[in-house]
């Protein structure tokens, strides 16, 4: 028997710099088409939800289907602050890192829906254990902006004394895990929060958040069988948006059809959702969250999304994708689908979006103002070289205190 | 007062913290039914139910991270990894996450968790079931690395790092579970039960940071921890040299106050560890003592440690630092 010599299946995007953008093989469900599950249904029962992906906003901006109606016009209206002060936020920041005031940022350009959403599908005292695109959590929880704006400059006022590399906020007051900056680490010890949670007898869940790039990370695969094991009250977030820095999905992803799908072989119900609708996307949330509180145990959640910015400040997408690519996404841009949806049902205006565009601004201003009378990275008050020393255990042993002594604080 | 094995103690020390604090939560591969493959923690499931002490799955960062978790919920969790030799999994989990989560989050939130994990050789357990990865761990900013040598010890230090507020690693030496171990393997095992050292006092405490003087000398110093302690006891017997013997017992934070004390008072320094030489905790000490009591030196430090080969299986006594290494070493220091 003779063999051809073998060769390695490397994975490619289909469309690179130059190319035009092509989704047409990408297969997008009509809005309310996915039904709605009771929360304790046999994860057996719903295994093509990993391939389809629910969605309630049409292309008109209704609301259809039966995972719609379950937010009032007011929290919608709220929903849409949320986003558009994290769209300003992000511009700023952005614009900031490039005026040398930190060293560092990352934005959430067209994924705003996935955190705003999600958070309204928690309670307070659950946690989440985020990863670096996910401040529409906090920003959602009422987390100031000066605060987390003193968390990227640096300054004297950062709440985790300059210790930490910008964007990786922490406030256990607002159920914001402490962000790692290593990835896929968290994913694990959200399920060990909720285990925590069930052990206490406790009706709090755990959100945790991974992306689809750190899918592939071994802790990714240690969390799922541990929230299998021991059936914790856990909601497992993959924000799928499409690029892992320069890596397209498919190389975290193999063959198999979808990250979702990974759910199936623990045993854990799996659902995709349209993560640029704001409506679909909280609507699951609070599937997962009720099916977790009720003891029901984890879900699988896959947003599908698309990372329209730069992975971060650091980064420059024109190298590996093309420029195009954002625009022909065929799940639109969150912010105006969701403001669609509340102009269709009359609950909003262009004129009223204008103007809540330039509120969102006018705080993010505001914030920046007072945070930068503080400081920044480049100039002002900072941390002291003291601070450096602190916590890194609770009591500092001798040692330190002989370091610090050395370094001259 | 009772004798206990070391691992009688440990589960002693399991019982008692699960005893007084709900919050203590104990799991690890093998360690609920069965209670674990050293029987640590035998006895606990039945006595405090399944959701305070199971058995996990076989995934290093799993049981890490979730541990990381739990205690960041508002639990004590214990956790067991099997063997030493199978930590590096968790190792993300411990030196990125559990050692750095007070730091990075200012205190917002902390990671009291113990980390136990059986080590050392003597047991024929191969490059597997062998290895002493202490200073894997004392490198790591942000973690306490602690190693008893005697039951009692290993009682009063597990209940220290057990209502510690920070994660601990304690590094169980294996040879020592059942008794006493001088590196003598062609003589019979002594059990604990069977010796005054098997004493665990009632109410033992023992605070992390603080060594021992196992043996008042004039002539020279030797630091050791787990197993080497004994070893080292055996080899000052056999040379007939007045040592002094300090079981540091806790690795980070160390005491270097009861180190500089002895070879300022000696001037002759001998340092013993099991593990591999190179970058490892010997060197630590090395400097540490040549920084505190460089004038009063009166040779070069010694170190005997086990060779920077994997840990053999058939050649394990060529390989273990035993007494007759640590006595030339000890001859040697008195001769410089």
């Amino acid at each position: 028997m003779s063999f051809k010599p073998l060769s390695l299946h490397v994975p490619e995007p289909g469309c690179r710099p130059g190319d035009t953008p092509d989704f047409s093989n990408f297969e997008i469900p009509r809005a309310g088409e996915v039904s709605r599950p009771p929360v304790d249904v046999d994860p057996n029962d719903i295994r093509d939800m990993a391939f389809s992906i629910v969605r309630v906003l049409n292309k008109k901006g209704e609301a259809v289907g039966d995972w719609a109606g379950l937010l009032d016009a007011e929290t919608l209206r709220a929903g849409l602050r949320h986003m558009l002060t994290l769209r300003a936020y992000d511009e700023r920041m952005l614009t900031a890192q490039r005026q040398g005031k930190t060293s560092f940022y990352a934005q959430h350009l067209g994924e705003e829906a996935v955190s705003c959403a999600v958070a309204g599908a928690l309670e307070q005292g659950d946690m989440n254990f985020p990863t670096y695109r996910q401040a529409g959590l906090l920003i959602a929880a009422g987390y100031p902006l000066e605060t987390m704006m003193n968390q990227i400059y640096s300054n004297s006022a950062d709440p985790l004394k300059g210790r930490q590399l910008p964007i990786c906020y922490s406030s256990k007051e607002h159920d914001f895990f402490t962000v790692s900056g290593n990835l896929g680490t968290q994913f694990l010890q959200a399920v060990g929060w909720a285990m925590g949670s069930a052990i206490a007898g406790d009706t709090k869940i755990a959100a945790g958040w991974i992306g689809d790039g750190s899918t592939a990370e071994s802790d990714f695969h240690a969390a799922m069988v541990f929230a299998s094991t021991y059936r914790a009250p856990v909601m497992l977030n993959i924000v799928n948006n499409q690029w892992a820095i320069s890596s397209f999905q498919g190389i975290a992803r193999g063959g198999v059809g979808t990250f979702a799908a990974r759910g199936h072989g623990f045993g854990i119900p799996a659902i995709r959702v349209d993560g640029n609708d704001f409506l679909a996307t909280h609507a699951v949330a609070s599937w997962a969250a009720e099916r977790a509180r009720r003891g029901h145990g984890p879900t699988l959640i896959e947003y599908v999304t698309y990372r329209a910015g730069a992975h971060s400040s650091s980064d420059d997408p024109s190298v590996y994708r093309s420029p195009e690519e954002a625009a022909a996404w065929p799940l639109g841009d969150p912010i105006e689908r969701l403001k669609s949806h509340l102009i269709v049902e009359d609950e909003w205006s262009e004129e009223r979006h204008v103007q809540a565009k330039a509120e969102a601004m006018n705080d993010v201003r505001t914030a920046q103002k007072a945070a930068e009378a503080v400081g920044t990275l480049l100039d002002g008050r900072h941390p002291t070289p003291r601070d450096m020393f602190e916590q890194v255990f609770e009591d500092m042993p001798p040692h330190l205190v002989r370091q610090r002594q050395e370094a001259g604080f | 007062m009772a004798r206990m094995t070391m691992i009688e103690a440990i589960r002693a020390a399991h019982d008692e913290a699960m005893a007084a604090d709900d919050r203590v939560v104990v799991y690890g591969e093998d360690v609920g039914f069965f209670g674990g493959v050293f029987r640590c923690t035998q006895g606990l499931q039945a006595k405090y139910g399944k959701e305070r002490c199971f058995d996990a799955p076989i995934n290093e960062s799993g049981i890490v991270g979730t541990a990381i978790g739990m205690a960041a919920y508002g639990l004590r969790p214990v956790i067991e990894i099997q063997f030493a030799d199978y930590v590096y999994p968790g190792f993300d989990q411990i030196a990125s996450e559990a050692a750095r989560i007070r730091y990075r989050s200012n205190g917002d939130f902390t990671v009291p968790i113990v980390i136990r994990m059986p080590a050392g050789g003597g047991i024929f357990g191969g490059q597997t079931h062998s290895q002493s990865p202490e200073a894997i761990f004392t490198h790591v900013c942000g973690l306490k690395t602690v190693i008893p040598s005697t039951p009692s010890d290993a009682k009063g230090l597990l209940l220290s790092a057990i209502e510690d507020p920070d994660p601990v690693i304690f590094l169980e030496p294996k040879r020592l579970y059942n008794g006493p171990f001088d590196g003598h393997h062609d003589r019979p095992v002594v059990s604990w039960k069977n010796i005054d050292a098997g004493e665990v006092p009632e109410g033992v405490s023992v605070p992390l940071g603080k060594a021992k003087i196992t043996r008042e000398g004039r002539e020279i110093t030797v630091l050791a921890y787990g197993t080497m302690v004994h070893v080292a006891q055996a080899a000052c017997e056999e040379t007939g040299i007045d040592c002094e013997i300090i079981d540091l017992r806790t690795l980070v934070p160390v005491d270097l106050p009861a180190i500089a004390e002895s070879v300022k008072k000696t001037g002759r320094c001998v340092v013993v560890h099991e593990a591999t030489r190179t970058s490892g905790y010997g060197a630590e000490l090395l400097s540490l003592v040549q920084e505190a009591c460089f004038y009063s030196l009166e040779a070069p430090i010694e170190r005997v440690t086990g060779w920077d080969t994997p840990y053999p299986h058939a050649q394990e006594w060529d390989y273990f630092p035993g007494p007759a290494r640590v006595g030339e070493a000890l001859k040697r220091a008195m001769e410089g």
